[in-house]
């Protein structure tokens, strides 16, 4: 049976996502987000969210609309407050949804431990800050260091830029991101790419994330611009 | 009296016989001051517009933390790239020689301490180098600690890219900061609109200072007290 991960649409991309799932969103500003597969979440009406992402959305559309719906509850971010944010910081002032505010880099370092099987890690990142209250603290050659724990999630939404019917993908520039640790840490990684090519055409030496971390991939054709 | 303009465009310090730089302005003096060879990373806000003044004849390499080693100016509106932002979320180029890497790499840079040195905001700086850039814990405002952490602890050096006073007027450069900290004791030096400023360990000395500002008129808007040294030089920007 040839291995086929290639699905014909947004809700067969989705499907099985349902109340109460945690979701990885890849993107970092406007570069790398993956629009279609968020209003797919938005579409199937599943609730109570939590969402992990670097930003929590800007304008009308993508991750904001989301977040404007009321189906998340909680979001895992670094910097939910941008230019446009205006949807979320209405939820966030209002207490509607809870913010766990993780520095970028424990973000992503989590997102890759819990992709690689790493139960922990101790990071000098945060020591001695508001962040790091409540986590143990320990000291190694001199310097201290704070616990933090793998994150984990149930269904990742990603963009790359080229995807093959196992599942290698590489991504575009900065768009990059999160895509690969988001990739690793999920239950069910769905992509979303602006093309998809025959299986043996793409470079084995420039593959950036190998089939094994995709479950499926839907070929969003039209490439418009969103209000995010 | 000079017409003594803010980084605002209001007047300010009407009649104290000074002309505050502007942003772009702190941000060419901390540009011509960046070391030949090195890899920098540039935050929010003011450090973000260095990479449209880096310094001719100097090979500097610009890192942004969502995956880019070689971050050029940015481009004409015509050669905008959507894929190629910056942490401020800005369109870039990318030099030659340039790469792109995932988010756990670009932040192994930062954090396996492979950066020499960062350039950040600051809501506040104590005269002991500690750094609160992420939260007025104001909730109508939500807090944004993106990769300020991260590169307070884990970048080689970190110079502070900021306005001397708030808009209130009120000293940014302060005995002990109020509001909560990014990372105790990492900034080795300030770059305000009226200074530059060194974080010691025998105390905050100014290197340099706008023309017309003296240090008294300095030390009323500084909570630490300055010491000048020997050596310093008037701040003058192109």
């Amino acid at each position: 049976m040839p291995i086929d991960k290639i699905v014909p649409d947004v809700a067969a991309a989705v499907a099985g996502v349902k109340d109460g799932d945690t979701i990885m969103i890849s993107g970092f500003g406007f570069a790398g987000v993956p629009n279609d597969l968020i209003h797919g979440v938005l579409d199937s009406g599943a609730k109570d969210l939590t969402v992990i992402s670097n930003n929590a959305g800007t304008g009308t559309e993508g991750l904001a609309a989301l977040i404007g719906s009321g189906r998340v509850t909680r979001i895992i971010c670094s910097y939910p407050r941008s230019k446009g944010s205006d949807l979320f910081d209405a939820r966030y002032a209002a207490g509607e949804i809870d913010l766990e505010l993780v520095p970028q880099g424990t973000l992503s370092e989590r997102m890759r431990a819990a992709g690689a099987g790493v139960a922990g890690f101790y990071t000098p990142t945060g020591v001695g800050t508001d962040l790091a209250e409540g986590k143990e603290v320990r000291n190694f050659d001199g310097r201290d260091y704070v616990l933090e724990l793998p994150l984990r999630a149930d269904l990742a939404l990603v963009q790359a830029y080229k995807a093959d019917r196992w599942g290698n993908l590489i991504y575009r520039k900065a768009a990059r991101n999160f895509g690969p640790v988001m990739a690793m840490a999920a239950d069910l990684t769905v992509v979303q790419v602006r093309e998809i090519v025959p299986l043996g055409e793409m470079d084995p030496e420039a593959i950036v994330t190998p089939s094994i971390f995709v479950d499926r991939v839907v070929h969003i054709d039209n490439d418009r611009e969103w209000d995010i | 009296m000079s017409s003594a303009v803010s980084s605002a465009g209001t007047a300010t310090e009407s009649g104290a016989g000074f002309t505050k730089l502007t942003r772009l302005q702190i941000a060419r003096r901390a540009a011509e001051m960046i070391p030949d060879g090195s890899f920098v990373n540039l935050g929010i806000g003011i450090p973000t517009l260095a990479a449209n003044v880096m310094p001719e004849g100097k090979e500097i390499v610009l890192h942004s933390e969502n995956g880019i080693l070689g971050v050029g100016p940015g481009p004409a509106e015509a050669d905008r790239d959507r894929d190629l932002i910056n942490a401020s979320k800005e369109y870039v180029t990318l030099r030659p020689g340039g790469s792109f890497f995932v988010h756990s790499d670009a932040f192994a840079m930062i954090r396996g301490g492979h950066l020499d040195l960062a350039l950040l905001g600051a809501f506040q700086v104590a005269g002991n180098g500690d750094l609160a850039n992420w939260t007025t814990g104001d909730r109508r405002f939500p807090p944004g600690v993106g990769g300020a952490m991260d590169l307070a602890a884990g970048a080689k050096g970190i110079w502070v890219l900021t306005d001397h006073v708030t808009k209130k007027g009120e000293p940014k450069i302060v005995n002990a900061c109020s509001l909560p900290l990014t990372a105790p004791g990492v900034v080795k030096r300030i770059f305000t609109d009226i200074a530059v400023i060194d974080v010691t360990e025998g105390g905050l000395v100014v290197r340099e200072m706008v023309p017309g500002l003296t240090l008294e008129q300095l030390q009323t808007m500084t909570e630490p007290p300055l010491t000048l040294a020997e050596d310093w030089r008037e701040l003058v920007v192109a």
